[in-house]
């Protein structure tokens, strides 16, 4: 008979005891690695909950229809139709305006809902008072955000100007469903009854508004089959659609994009605790060598020992992966007090059972998986080391061919591979995780043993003795080398690839707010009214940079295809062409000069230099490169424009990269000279203004002699820009210091697997007459060479991981930002450097005696 | 019975080999007290690792009460020491985490025994540790530790036990004690016992003597007349 399992459990429980702790800190290599992915998981699931929840509330109504068009007949008739079939509608027109109290000073931008009763169809809104809304509709009243109240200095009761509409401020908006978030930098919201929209007179020609009706669909059918129903005659009339379901996709799709970005994170700074529970666990074997020699001495087999020691691993992972959890629950219930900003909902925080089980397994398996590997070289310990005492680390060698290592090495690849692919969401890109991150390993291990090979080769007689001593380190037997160069190669390169990725996304920004020419743009401005505004900003003693014509129109046919051949999908020709570009209103300009700083030319020739072919037509047209590719457009090509009934046939002739990111007038379509100028047409202008009083006075003057003319104080958005990249920075900061956090424990574990052999030698030396300071240099020596190979290996790499991640997840440019690469590295390697000194510390404390009697 | 014959041990020494044991043969009765000597190096470790079966030797064998140890696997070894052999090591080699009382517990409960609690307390009790049971290895003295080796030696109540150099980190008044009860167990149990020693004192308390050097028997004072171990010997002294 044979232990049986529940006695090699209890052996196993006592013979952990002094070793828990360090076992457990091995182990908790990967708690951050698990903190990160539940943290990330149960949040992503939290948002999708509100979001699912509010949908209804959030979009209003079961069906929202949109419009740039006031609804006309065609629309009415459709919607009496559906009316009949027992829908029932609220109605939101929404267009901005300057926003003036009566007898108080300033303007600000406003963004204006004029809503019918009824509106919204689900969802409350809630004001203080609270009995402004139930009297809402009673007279000329108006809803107003607090910010607006603020900015003007004023109250509930005072008199509020849109254009020429007069409204009472009844109340302040407390709670409208949804989150304004970045669009509430543009201007606070502002809720009028719609019957009063006339009296403004904003809602004119050229002026833009976008035109909602909210339904309410009945139990007996579902949004998605009445547009299935109308789609002809919602294309034909211009009206999109959006359903609750697509509603709710689409508020969860950049969540859910964030939650599989920072899940790879996730995945990959588990993965690094990994490779620290594996150095880890390989230190715990080192110092269990004599025991299990003892133990096969007395009868124990191979498989009871590593029984005996996998069982202690499991239960300490278990225990690292729920630490793990803890924390994430923790950081999952702090998110929204970070993130209110970016969310689109009021997000409720629960426990998410699932996210908590799956970080759980994960993070056991992996710990259990990583530190099996060394494990499995105790079976080999021979009784006879008890008689000896080796303090050989070949006793733990294995043959490449071992048979139950070479198992768990496959078991580990196609765990990675499985968890690249649940965390990537899809068989492709999870194969390419998996690939980038064993090709990362591959490399910092081809480069950790160049570094032994060129240590060995490069060694000099004449070199000082410290140097030569900590040099051999690096490729004497049981030398730390490749341990080391992974765990903070593997560390730099996380920390690096996500500086950079952040880096990335941010200087698009960067360059908006530095190169910004105006800080005041003025548009809707009618043709007429171009001089008046001009002598404003010119009597405030400023100047007017640009004036910039803006006509609408959209596109109808291109070559010889129809609007409607080439949405047809009937037709091979429609898969090419992106509806949304065919079908969107083009608010377009012309222009003779060049481009300005933020428009380069990328193909073709600017306007009057393409030589006309016969039949085409002399007027050109420009695109912005994305746009072009959308509508599958060539140079060359004819696109026949609608101008406001008027069809202009362009040809194509050049291609433009736009920077939308700069605040400054950005176009799709620039026409060439005399193609458009004759059409209806509004103005934007640019000014630049020094003082901000002065900005207040010029928008005030405006808005009061030109009431449809709507002004915009680019500081105040660039101001919320800032805002925003600094949290985003703030996020991504604390992402890599996470990091750094997982990378340390990793490092500890990496030096702690050969820190019994190296304070052995350690103490030797001091009995052999070193002195502390020459043991400190050799140890110097050999962590500077580590740690500077490690960072710089590390810090290359993420330069490819931030180029895959920007090309592929975020799909734009990547430019490598070397300064603060080389600034983490540097971090990196002093990290190191402590880490390897606070390891060897053991050296000073021993004293020579004790190795003697070791020895 | 244990019965060595023509035990060698080579070793790769860079493009040749290295033979620390060369053609060793003898045969210890069941209940004998034999003790291995020689100087540093002659191969006396080597040996007792063999006849342990901890080792395989590179030609010979070793029969353990006719069980030929060279057709076991490593694991069916480390069965049958489980179940027939005991180890008392010169450091003692207990496991420091566990105390007394569950390094004596170890190779009971490796083999399935249900009243290890009960029989390694009275095994402590026999070698005059009752009231150490529950101490770890750190808080006990030298002779203290190898009492608690011997208790856990003795606790399968093996056919054979190997010593090595029993007493060579204990003063001599400890040494001399723990020998004293080595005898008593042997004498009472009537286990085999090979005490692997460089300290003569020791070694002539045996009943018999195996001298080594240079890794082969120059002398064996219990050789049988006319037997295996005989010839060896006279061969191995140059008749």
């Amino acid at each position: 008979m044979r232990a049986s399992w529940h006695t090699l459990t209890s052996l196993a429980w006592r013979e952990s005891r002094t070793a828990r702790r360090r076992l457990l800190l091995y182990m908790s290599s990967i708690s951050l690695g698990v903190a990160a992915l539940v943290a990330i998981d149960s949040f992503a699931s939290n948002v999708t909950h509100s979001v699912r929840e509010q949908s209804r509330s959030l979009l209003g109504g079961d069906l929202a229809f949109y419009s740039r068009q006031k609804w006309g007949p065609q629309q009415d008739t459709m919607f009496t139709e559906l009316e009949a079939r027992g829908l029932s509608f609220a109605r939101q027109v929404q267009f901005t305006s300057m926003a003036i109290v009566v007898n108080r000073p300033g303007t600000r931008l406003a963004q204006v809902r004029a809503i019918t009763p009824g509106f919204p169809v689900y969802g409350k809104i809630t004001t203080g008072p609270a009995e402004a809304w139930a009297h809402f509709h009673d007279g000329r009243n108006a809803l107003v955000d607090e910010s607006l109240l603020a900015t003007l200095s004023a109250q509930v009761g005072d008199t509020l100007s849109l254009g020429l509409g007069k409204f009472v401020i009844s109340g302040t908006l407390k709670d409208v469903p949804g989150n304004p978030g970045i669009a509430a930098a543009i201007g606070p919201r502002v809720f009028i009854p719609q019957r009063y929209v006339p009296e403004t007179q904003l809602v004119v020609f050229g002026s833009r508004a976008d035109y909602e009706v909210l339904a309410r669909v009945p139990g007996n059918t579902t949004p998605e089959l009445i547009v299935a129903r109308y789609k002809t005659r919602l294309t034909e009339a211009k009206v999109r659609t959006r359903t609750v379901t697509q509603n709710e996709t689409q508020l969860t799709n950049a969540i859910v994009q964030l939650g599989d970005f920072l899940g790879i994170v996730g995945l990959v700074a588990l993965l690094l605790g990994g490779v620290g529970v594996a150095s880890g666990v390989h230190a715990f074997v080192m110092r269990k060598i004599d025991t299990v020699a003892v133990l096969r001495c007395i009868g124990a087999t191979s498989g009871q020992v590593l029984a005996i020691y996998v069982m202690q691993a499991l239960a300490m992972g278990i225990l690292g992966a729920a630490m793990g959890v803890a924390l994430g629950v923790a950081i999952q219930f702090s998110l929204p007090s970070v993130m209110k900003d970016f969310l689109p909902v009021n997000v409720t925080i629960a426990l998410e059972p699932k996210a908590i089980l799956i970080g759980l397994a994960i993070g056991t398996w992996v710990a259990l998986l990583f530190a099996l590997r060394p494990l499995l070289a105790l079976r080999t310990v021979s009784p006879l080391q008890a008689l000896r005492r080796d303090a050989d680390p070949e006793v733990l060698r294995l043959k490449w061919r071992d048979w139950p290592r070479l198992s768990v090495n496959i078991v580990m690849v196609a765990s990675v591979v499985a968890l690249a692919i649940e965390r990537a969401g899809e068989l492709k890109r999870g194969a390419w995780l998996a690939g980038g991150i064993g090709a990362v390993l591959l490399l910092l291990w081809l480069s950790a043993t160049m570094l032994s090979a060129i240590a060995k080769r490069g060694l000099r007689r004449g070199w000082p003795y410290v140097v030569r001593q900590g040099v051999a380190n690096l490729y004497r037997p049981a030398n730390q080398t490749k341990a080391v160069v992974l765990a903070l190669g593997f560390g730099a390169f996380l920390i690096s690839t996500l500086y950079l990725v952040q880096a990335n996304l941010l200087r698009r920004f960067d360059v908006a707010r530095q190169s910004s020419r105006a800080n005041l743009v003025l548009y809707d401005v009618q043709g007429d009214q171009g001089a008046g505004v001009d002598s404003i900003v010119r009597s405030m003693g400023e100047q007017t940079l640009e004036t910039t014509p803006i006509v609408t129109m959209r596109i109808s046919m291109i070559n010889k295809w129809t609007m409607a051949q080439m949405v047809d999908s009937t037709n091979p020709d429609s898969v090419l062409r992106a509806t949304w570009a065919l079908r969107r209103e083009y608010r377009s300009t012309y222009r003779a000069d060049t481009l300005p700083a933020s428009e380069k030319l990328i193909a073709g020739k600017w306007f009057g230099r393409t030589p006309l072919k016969p039949g085409e037509p002399d007027a050109e047209v420009s695109l912005e490169k994305d746009v072009a590719r959308e509508l599958a457009a060539q140079l060359g090509d004819v696109i026949t424009w609608d101008v406001q009934g008027v069809k202009v046939r362009t040809r194509l002739t050049s291609l433009r990269e736009v920077n939308f990111a700069r605040f400054e007038p950005n176009f799709f379509a620039v026409f060439s000279p005399g193609s458009v100028d004759k059409a209806p047409k509004t103005f934007v202008v640019l000014a630049n203004v020094r003082d901000p009083k002065t900005m207040v006075r010029i928008q005030r003057a405006v808005v009061e002699r030109f009431p449809n003319v709507s002004s915009l104080d680019l500081s105040l958005i660039q101001k919320t820009v800032t805002d925003i990249v600094e949290k985003v920075s703030l996020a991504v900061r604390f992402l890599a210091l996470f990091s750094l956090a997982i990378g340390i424990p990793v490092l500890f574990s990496a030096v702690a697997a050969t820190g019994r052999a190296r304070v052995r030698e350690g103490v030797l030396l001091k009995v052999l007459g070193a002195t502390q300071a020459q043991i400190r240099k050799i140890m110097l020596a050999e962590y500077a060479l580590l740690g500077v190979l490690g960072s710089l290996t590390g810090m290359v790499l993420s330069f490819g991981g931030a180029w895959a991640v920007m090309k592929f997840v975020f799909k734009t440019e990547f430019a490598p930002a070397t300064g603060a690469s080389l600034a983490i590295a540097g971090a990196m390697l002093v990290v190191t450097l402590v880490i390897g000194l606070l390891g060897g510390r053991d050296v000073f404390k021993e004293t020579p005696m004790a190795a003697l009697r070791e020895a | 019975m244990l019965v060595a014959r023509s035990l060698t041990k080579e070793y790769p020494s860079g493009s040749s080999k290295l033979a620390v044991l060369r053609d060793v043969s003898f045969s210890i009765p069941t209940g004998g007290f034999v003790a291995i000597v020689g100087p540093s190096g002659s191969g006396k470790t080597t040996l007792l690792g063999l006849l342990a079966g901890l080792d395989t030797p590179s030609r010979g064998t070793v029969l353990l009460d006719d069980t030929d140890l060279g057709k076991l696997t490593e694991d069916q070894r480390a069965v049958l020491r489980g179940e027939k052999v005991g180890f008392i090591f010169q450091s003692f080699q207990l496991i420091p985490t566990l105390t007394a009382l569950e390094n004596v517990q170890v190779p009971l409960e490796l083999r399935g025994d249900s009243g290890a609690v009960a029989r390694a307390t009275e095994l402590l009790s026999r070698v005059g540790l009752a009231d150490r049971l529950h101490h770890f290895p750190t808080q006990l003295s030298g002779g203290e530790q190898q009492r608690v080796a011997i208790a856990r030696a003795f606790s399968n109540q093996p056919r054979i036990l190997f010593a090595d150099e029993p007493t060579g980190n204990l003063d001599a008044g400890t040494g001399a004690k723990i020998v004293a009860l080595l005898e008593e167990l042997n004498r009472e149990s009537g286990s085999t016992v090979v005490i692997v020693t460089h300290e003569m004192a020791l070694a002539q308390r045996a009943h018999r003597m195996i001298r080594l050097s240079d890794g082969v028997v120059v002398e064996d004072t219990g050789a049988q007349p006319g037997g295996d171990d005989a010839v060896v010997a006279a061969a191995s002294l140059g008749g």
